[in-house]
C-alpha cells in the first residue's frame, strides 16, 4: 500500500519549469531516496509535496487524503513532516525546549492554548536527544550548535512530533564524516523500530545507496529514472545527467 | 514558586500599597508608572517574545481611552452634547454615577479593544517583519487622524473626560483612585504574563521569533496564536488607555489618545531597555525610563527630547539586548542557563 502518491505534478516560478509531470509512489514503511543534480527540482517537489507553494497541475496523496489544496500546518499535523536543507532551528531557545515545542501539541480548544508543559515530555526529549548524541547538549541554546548538529536536532525534532512520514532533505550534507555512518543507522532504525516511512534527498551516493530501498532521479524538472539501487547505479541516464553525456 | 520569590512579589505588593501615602506628593507620577510598565510589558509579547515589532499597540490604548470616556459619560447623558464647548460644565456626574460609570467604561475597554485587536490581527498578522511593523505604524497615524474628525467624540478639540466627583472633598482621593486603579491593572497583567510565562504557549510564540517557517512546518498553526497573543496584548492596553483618559482629565486624538509619536515609541522603547523577551525585563526597563523621562524634563528643559535621543543611542549600542540581556551575559548562573564546560566541548557520538 502506498502511503504518499504523487501524480503528475507540475510546477513553474515564470518561465523555469521546477517540476513537469513528475509521478511517484511511496510504500507505507519503506525508505525510498530522491536524488538529481543540483536544480533537478527535487527541493521544489519537497515543497510542493508538504504545501509550501500551489502546484500548477496534479494530485498529491498522502494517506488516502488529498493533500496538494491544504496549508502546510495541516499536511505536518496529518503526520507528514520535512526537515530543511538550510537547518532551520529556533536559534534562541535551548535543545530540550526546542524539542518540547516540536510535540504535537494539544492546542485545539481555546481552554487549553495556555496550558502547561506536562513534565513527562521532558524525558522523552531527552532520551530522543541521546538518540542522535546530543544528550550532552541539551542545555545549549540551538543557535550556538554546529551546522552538523543542527541536522542532528531538526531529525530529533522531527522525530518528537511522531509523523508517519518523513522527508529528508539533504540529512548527511554538512556533517562530519565519521558521523555519517551513525546518521544511516539511526535513520534505518527510525524506520524500523518507529515505523517511519522516509524520503531522502541526499547527493552523498554511498549514503543513499545503503539507504534506501528505491530511488527516483529527477533531471531538468522531470523524472528520469526509478529503481533500485543498483538499477540506478548501472543506469547511463543517471550517470549521464551527473556527469555530462559524451 | 520559590521562596525568595515569594519574597519579592510580597515585598513589592507592600510597596505598592504602601507607595501613595509614603510618597504622596508623587501619586501622578506613580500611576503613570504603572500605567507605563503594563504598556511595556504588553509590547513584549509582539515585540519580545514573538519577534513582530508593533507599532500598534497604541492603537488599542487609545480605543480603550475614548471608549472609558465615552461610556462614562453615555451612561447618564447625551455624549454629543457633553463634547459640545462647556458641555462637561453642564452635566454633573453624581458620585455614584461617577463610579458605576468607569466601571463599565474599563469594562467595554478591555473588551473592545481586544476583539478589535483579533478582526486587525486576522487581517494584517499574516506580515511579517518590517512589513508588519511599518502596517501597523500606518494603521497608528490613521486611527488617530479618524478619531480626531469624529464629531461625537470631540473630534480635534478634545474630550474632557468627567472631574471627579464634588461630593468627595478629600484632596487626596482623586489621587489615590487613581493610583489604586492603576496598580491592581498592573498586578493583574503580571499575574496573567508570569501565569503563561511557562506554557506552551510562550514557547510557541518564542517559535514564530526565531523561526515562523519551521514552526508551520511542524504543525504549529502560528496564525491562532499570533491573534491570541495580540488579543492579550489588547485587552490589557485598552485598560491601561481607560485608567489613563480619566487620570489626565483630558483626550486629544493624536496628543494623548493614539500619540505613537510618544507613547507608541515609549513603549518599545522600555521593552528595549529593560530587556525584551524576558518577564521582568520591561517592568525594570519602564521604571528606568519613566525615572529618565523626568529627570530629563525636570533638568534639561527645552533640550529633554535631545537627552531621550541620546538616551535611546546608548541603549542601542550598548545594550542591544536590554539591561536584563546584559545581565543574563555577565551573570548566566544566576538564570539557571549554566553550562558545563565539559558539555559545551563535548563532541557528538554516534555509535
Amino acid at each position: 500500500m502506498s502511503i504518499l502518491e504523487v501524480k503528475s505534478v507540475s510546477k513553474s516560478f515564470g518561465g523555469v519549469n521546477a517540476n513537469v509531470d513528475v509521478s511517484l509512489k511511496v510504500e507505507q514503511g519503506s525508505i525510498v531516496g530522491l536524488i538529481g543534480p543540483n536544480g533537478s527540482g527535487k527541493t521544489t517537489l519537497f515543497n510542493s509535496i508538504v504545501g509550501t507553494h500551489p502546484i500548477d497541475k496534479g494530485s498529491i496523496i498522502f494517506d488516502n487524503k488529498e493533500v496538494s489544496e491544504l496549508p502546510v500546518p495541516v499536511v505536518a499535523k496529518l503526520g507528514l513532516l520535512r526537515t530543511f536543507q538550510q537547518t532551520r532551528i529556533y536559534g534562541k531557545l535551548n535543545c530540550v525546549e526546542n524539542m518540547l515545542i516540536s510535540h504535537k501539541g494539544s492546542d485545539e480548544g481555546i481552554t487549553k492554548i495556555f496550558s502547561k508543559i506536562p513534565a513527562e515530555l521532558t524525558e522523552k526529549a531527552e532520551k530522543l536527544l541521546n538518540f542522535v548524541g546530543l544528550y550532552q547538549k541539551r542545555k545549549l541554546r540551538a543557535g550556538d550548535l554546529s551546522f552538523g548538529q543542527q541536522k542532528l536536532l531538526e531529525l530529533a525534532m522531527a522525530l518528537m512530533n511522531e509523523p508517519k512520514m518523513l522527508l529528508l532533505d539533504e540529512p548527511t550534507a554538512g556533517i562530519n564524516p565519521t558521523l555519517i555512518n551513525g546518521i544511516i543507522d539511526r535513520l534505518i532504525k527510525v524506520n524500523k523500530d518507529y515505523g517511519i516511512t522516509l524520503l531522502v534527498i541526499e547527493h552523498n551516493m554511498k549514503v543513499i545507496m545503503s539507504l534506501a530501498q528505491r530511488i527516483f532521479c529527477l533531471a531538468h524538472g522531470k523524472l528520469l529514472a526509478e529503481g533500485s539501487p543498483s538499477e540506478i547505479k548501472n543506469d547511463k541516464r543517471v550517470v549521464d545527467a551527473y556527469l555530462g553525456a559524451q | 514558586m520559590k521562596k525568595n520569590d515569594l519574597i519579592l512579589y510580597a515585598a513589592i505588593l507592600i510597596f505598592g500599597f504602601a507607595a501613595p501615602f509614603i510618597f504622596s506628593a508623587f501619586k501622578v507620577q506613580l500611576s503613570i508608572l504603572c500605567i507605563l510598565i503594563v504598556l511595556s510589558m504588553t509590547w513584549n509579547i509582539q515585540g519580545g517574545e514573538m519577534g513582530y515589532n508593533s507599532f500598534g499597540n497604541i492603537i488599542f490604548y487609545g480605543l480603550g481611552m475614548y471608549l472609558c470616556a465615552s461610556v462614562q459619560v453615555g451612561m447618564f447623558f447625551p455624549l454629543a452634547e457633553w463634547t459640545e464647548s462647556g458641555g462637561e460644565k453642564t452635566f454633573v456626574h453624581t458620585t455614584s454615577q461617577f463610579f458605576e460609570g468607569i466601571g463599565f467604561g474599563l469594562i467595554v475597554s478591555a473588551i473592545v479593544p481586544m476583539l478589535v485587536a483579533g478582526l486587525i490581527g486576522y487581517a494584517i498578522l499574516g506580515l511579517r517583519g518590517h512589513y508588519f511593523a511599518i502596517c501597523t505604524l500606518g494603521l497608528g497615524i490613521a486611527a488617530g487622524e479618524i478619531a480626531g474628525g469624529i464629531e461625537i467624540i470631540g473630534a480635534g478639540q478634545g474630550f474632557t473626560t468627567p472631574p471627579f466627583p464634588k461630593d468627595i472633598v478629600d484632596p487626596e482621593a482623586r489621587g489615590e483612585f487613581f493610583y489604586f486603579l492603576s496598580f491592581i491593572l498592573l498586578i493583574a497583567t503580571f499575574a496573567f504574563i508570569r501565569w503563561i510565562y511557562p506554557s506552551r504557549f510562550r514557547l510557541v510564540l518564542n517559535a514564530i521569533r526565531d523561526n515562523e517557517d519551521k514552526a508551520e512546518a511542524m504543525g504549529i498553526q502560528t496564525m491562532k496564536y499570533k491573534i491570541v497573543g495580540w488579543m492579550v496584548s489588547a485587552f490589557f492596553c485598552g485598560l491601561a488607555g481607560g485608567i489613563m483618559g480619566g487620570l489626565v482629565g483630558y483626550i486629544d486624538a493624536t496628543d494623548v489618545a493614539f500619540d505613537g509619536r510618544e507613547m507608541g515609541v515609549f513603549m518599545v522603547l522600555m521593552a528595549i531597555l529593560g530587556g525584551k523577551g524576558t518577564l521582568w525585563g520591561p517592568v525594570i526597563g519602564a521604571t528606568l525610563f519613566h525615572l529618565f523621562k523626568e529627570g530629563f524634563w525636570t533638568l534639561f528643559l527645552g533640550w529633554q527630547y535631545v537627552a531621550l535621543g541620546v538616551l535611546i543611542v546608548v541603549i542601542v549600542i550598548y545594550f542591544p539586548e536590554g539591561l536584563m540581556g546584559w545581565l543574563r551575559e555577565k551573570y548566566p548562573e544566576r538564570f539557571g542557563a549554566v553550562i558545563d564546560e565539559k558539555d559545551r566541548k563535548a563532541s557528538v557520538e554516534l555509535k
